[in-house]
């Protein structure tokens, strides 16, 4: 792992809860690591798991969802919503390679600036100690080795043919 | 990227923010790189972006430059987005063709370091610029504004607001849940710094609150539940039965004259316990409204059910209704104001100052009442062991500016302990000594108070007291509590051995807060006070629109703040119902029927039951009017066909590919 590896990291805040959290951070001139890249929804509840995919598969080393806490939901339940889907979808990234430490869900109100500091700069320094994700990179890798097994079967094929071709003449 | 055959050309404009931002990113290089993004017309910088000039630099290059999405990169949205609609729509755009970054509050603010400030700005404007080739142009949604407020709390800050909104001819319902209104201020002899009495300015408002025609006044009652949102909140309210019919009864006391109890033999809680009460009683004789409750818990009637009732024979207006059951009231209310006030510190929280172990520590509560001429001693100053106090030591700061228990400053102990030193001084004659930490008292003529206090021979010790012990080393501490304190202006630690202890409790957010809170949808702050939308700019208002907040449930403030609160929060709250409507953001959500497949499970999802299914088409469709737009739907329709508008998924994914697009 090289010196300079900054990981990138993806967050979904709820508007009302962490979107807001973030805000009083600013306000209260807290520092935090600038690794974040904060895309704003309504609700935790809207965060679609794809949304978490498609960040990883472009490159994130990291994906933040912050919500309101359990029974503060502005939209009632949408935390809840937003809980279920992460609990599975953490086991689907586990599936596929990625370790579940880069997906992470936090409840993070209005009034906890100084939680959103601490989250940010912990979810920091424990993704720099996992190796960069890096999926587009692996992507190409991945389309290469493939592309390679390809070429290898169409080889063999190729040989084969000849070979019989060989054998009847 | 096409805009109905037009070109998409999009303004960027970067905010300086004076130095807020400029101090630590480097706007220039952020505008240089906005300028190089595709389907950039402009690129610009400015000092203040939210500025007049700042908005009429938009309108023009909208104009000249025939520009058709603008992105501004300044503050949050939360503070600006709505300026910089406005300007979109003042020069004839649509204002959803708009789409802010927020440079400062997650930028500039909470980054120290340029380069990594900058890069991170960049990543965001690029973002922006994708997602606002995917707006389309939306409208808002009218809505009408019911013409009556639900004010929460019959305070003085509730008191205060409503009959201001009364009397703009507006309907106000106001719900307590004692059985009188009057709040904290009903318990308080004298008000600092002008000594006025808190009755002589508080008891009139109150008999106008019951008068006035325009307000329904339910004590006794509390907030169930609410739903719907600004200009038209549906709210439950529980009215408790108090065993009285209030029409019937018109306060004569016979009943409680009548009552088995002949002596009142039960904890007084309007005297803080040190007064006693019947089964059947009034707070206190100016209570509003003037009728008396029979109290379950201790009434005979209740607990056993042999008593004569002889309160129900005395009354010839038959107002005793044994029978009485809880109701519910239901109304539907325009905007609501909350102000439920505080509770004040548990002072048993700190056993060191001996308040529950010795009878002479009082807390300040307390001897409000006790120095009261309508409280259980008739305003004489007597201690629980029967003897007239010589010598008082008052203790500031009990459970306010500790880290053990709170750690804010409550305003106005310094104040009020000013106030009962004088009085206690007046009443008695003792001498009374002050341990402070600092004197605070900021405001008009606090100041001038305090030095009136140190002419008439208060003392006043610096240093935060360390316990009250009645554990005696000389014999002029026998039978005394004594005080210890380290002298910090004579660097001494002392020993003051005095007669009564007053202890000068902090301000806390009340009981039940909390389900206040979840019940109106806002938001507190650390401590558990109701949290403003903005500090300095929206001090009344909440993060949910039409719901406002007054007085100590906000934090705490002296007499004078809470009632220009109220005030302002019933300003507010008139305006509101003067206009007449509102508009409420477009961010709903709707469902394409061409590619709903009918398979139900956005359903069961929607916690405003906004999604119904159309057996004949064999699709889901959304009622807009109770879509709240939170989009949880949209992340479960498995179809994708559930759009919520402002939150589209291209808008999103373009965001999560362009945050990330930089290498």
């Amino acid at each position: 792992m090289s010196e300079t590896y900054e990981p990138k990291i993806v967050a979904f805040f709820c508007n009302w809860c962490t979107y807001a959290a973030a805000d009083l951070a600013g306000v209260s001139r807290m520092k935090y690591a600038p690794n974040l890249r904060t895309i704003r929804v309504m609700c935790s509840g809207r965060v679609d798991p794809q949304f978490v995919l498609e960040a990883f598969a472009r490159g994130a080393d990291g994906v933040l969802i912050g919500g309101c806490h359990p029974g503060d939901c502005h939209y009632i339940s949408g935390n809840y919503k937003c809980l279920r889907r992460f609990k599975l979808l953490k086991r689907v990234v586990e599936q596929m390679g990625i370790e579940p430490d880069r997906l992470r869900l936090e409840w993070i109100s209005a009034s906890e600036g100084d939680k959103l500091r601490q989250v940010v700069n912990e979810f920091v320094a424990k993704l720099r100690e996992l190796p960069p994700l890096n999926l587009p990179q692996r992507f190409v890798e991945w389309d290469k080795e493939v592309a390679e097994l390809h070429n290898m079967v169409a080889a063999a094929e190729e040989q084969q043919k000849s070979e019989e071709v060989t054998s009847h003449a | 990227m096409e805009n109905n055959g037009k070109e998409v050309r999009i303004g960027v404009y970067i905010c300086h923010c004076g130095l807020n931002i400029a101090g630590t990113i480097d706007v220039k290089a952020v505008c240089d790189y906005a300028q190089t993004l595709p389907h950039v017309a402009l690129a610009r910088t400015y000092k203040y972006m939210c500025s007049d000039p700042g908005q009429e630099m938009i309108i023009a290059d909208i104009a000249e430059h025939g520009l058709n999405r603008i992105v501004v990169a300044a503050c949050s949205p939360n503070l600006h987005e709505a300026t910089f609609r406005g300007a979109l729509q003042r020069a004839g755009l649509n204002p959803y063709y708009f789409q802010m970054v927020n440079i400062r509050e997650h930028g500039s603010w909470v980054h120290e370091d340029r380069k990594a400030a900058t890069e991170k700005a960049k990543d965001q404007v690029r973002a922006a610029v994708a997602r606002v080739q995917y707006h389309k142009p939306l409208e808002r949604k009218r809505f009408a504004v019911d013409q009556s407020v639900l004010v929460v709390g019959g305070g003085i800050a509730g008191i205060t607001a409503a009959l201001e909104i009364a009397n703009s001819g507006k309907h106000v319902y106001l719900v307590e849940r004692e059985p009188s209104i009057g709040g904290h201020m009903a318990k308080y002899d004298k008000t600092f710094p002008t000594l006025d009495c808190a009755a002589c300015i508080l008891t009139p408002k109150m008999s106008e609150v019951r008068e006035h025609p325009n307000i329904t006044l339910w004590t006794y009652s509390e907030v169930q539940e609410v739903a719907g949102h600004v200009g038209k909140f549906q709210v439950k309210v529980r009215r408790k039965p108090r065993y009285i019919d209030e029409e019937l009864c018109v306060g004569c006391m016979e009943c409680v004259s009548a009552c088995v109890y002949k002596e009142p033999k039960f904890e007084d809680e309007f005297n803080e316990g040190l007064g006693k009460r019947k089964p059947i009683f009034m707070p206190f004789p100016q209570a509003v409204p003037p009728v008396v409750t029979i109290d379950p818990e201790t009434c005979l009637k209740f607990k056993t059910g042999k008593c004569k009732s002889p309160c129900a024979t005395v009354c010839d207006r038959k107002a005793v209704d044994f029978s009485q059951t809880e109701r519910i009231e239901e109304i539907e209310v325009g905007a609501v104001i909350i102000a439920t006030g505080f509770k004040t510190f548990d002072a048993t929280r700190l056993p060191l100052y001996g308040y529950g172990i010795y009878a002479n520590v009082y807390t300040s509560l307390e001897v409000e009442r006790l120095v009261n001429s309508s409280g259980p001693t008739g305003g004489e100053i007597v201690c629980r062991n029967g003897r007239k106090p010589k010598s008082i030591g008052i203790i500031h700061c009990v459970g306010s500016r500790d880290k053990k228990t709170n750690r804010w400053c409550s305003r106005v102990c310094c104040m009020y302990s000013l106030k009962l030193a004088h009085l206690l001084r007046e009443h008695t004659g003792a001498d009374v000594y002050q341990f402070y930490i600092d004197m605070r008292c900021p405001g008009k003529g606090y100041d001038e108070f305090y030095e009136r206090l140190l002419d008439e021979g208060i003392q006043m010790i610096r240093g935060r007291a360390a316990e009250v012990t009645d554990w005696t080393m000389t014999p002029e501490e026998e039978g005394k509590l004594v005080i210890r304190v380290e002298d910090t202006l004579s660097a001494y630690v002392r020993r003051i051995p005095v007669d009564m202890v007053v202890l000068s409790v902090g301000l806390e957010p009340a009981a039940g807060a909390d389900e206040v809170r979840r019940m109106f949808n806002i938001s507190c702050s650390k401590e558990g006070f109701f949290l403003e939308k903005h500090p300095k700019l929206a001090p009344v208002e909440t993060a949910t629109a039409g719901v406002f907040i007054a007085g100590c449930c906000q934090g705490p403030k002296d007499i004078p703040d809470t009632v220009a609160q109220a005030g302002a929060a019933a300003a507010h709250a008139i305006a509101l119902l003067d206009k007449g409507f509102v508009e409420i953001e477009p961010n709903t959500a709707y469902i394409n029927p061409d590619h709903c497949s009918g398979c139900k499970s956005c359903i069961p999802l929607c916690p405003y039951h906004a999604i119904s299914f159309d057996e004949q088409l064999k699709k889901a469709r959304i009622d807009e009017a109770l879509c709240a737009g939170c989009g949880t739907c949209v992340a479960a329709c498995p179809s994708g066909s559930i759009i919520q508008n402002l939150f589209e998924d291209d808008q999103i994914f373009s965001e999560i590919d362009e945050v990330l697009s930089h290498v």
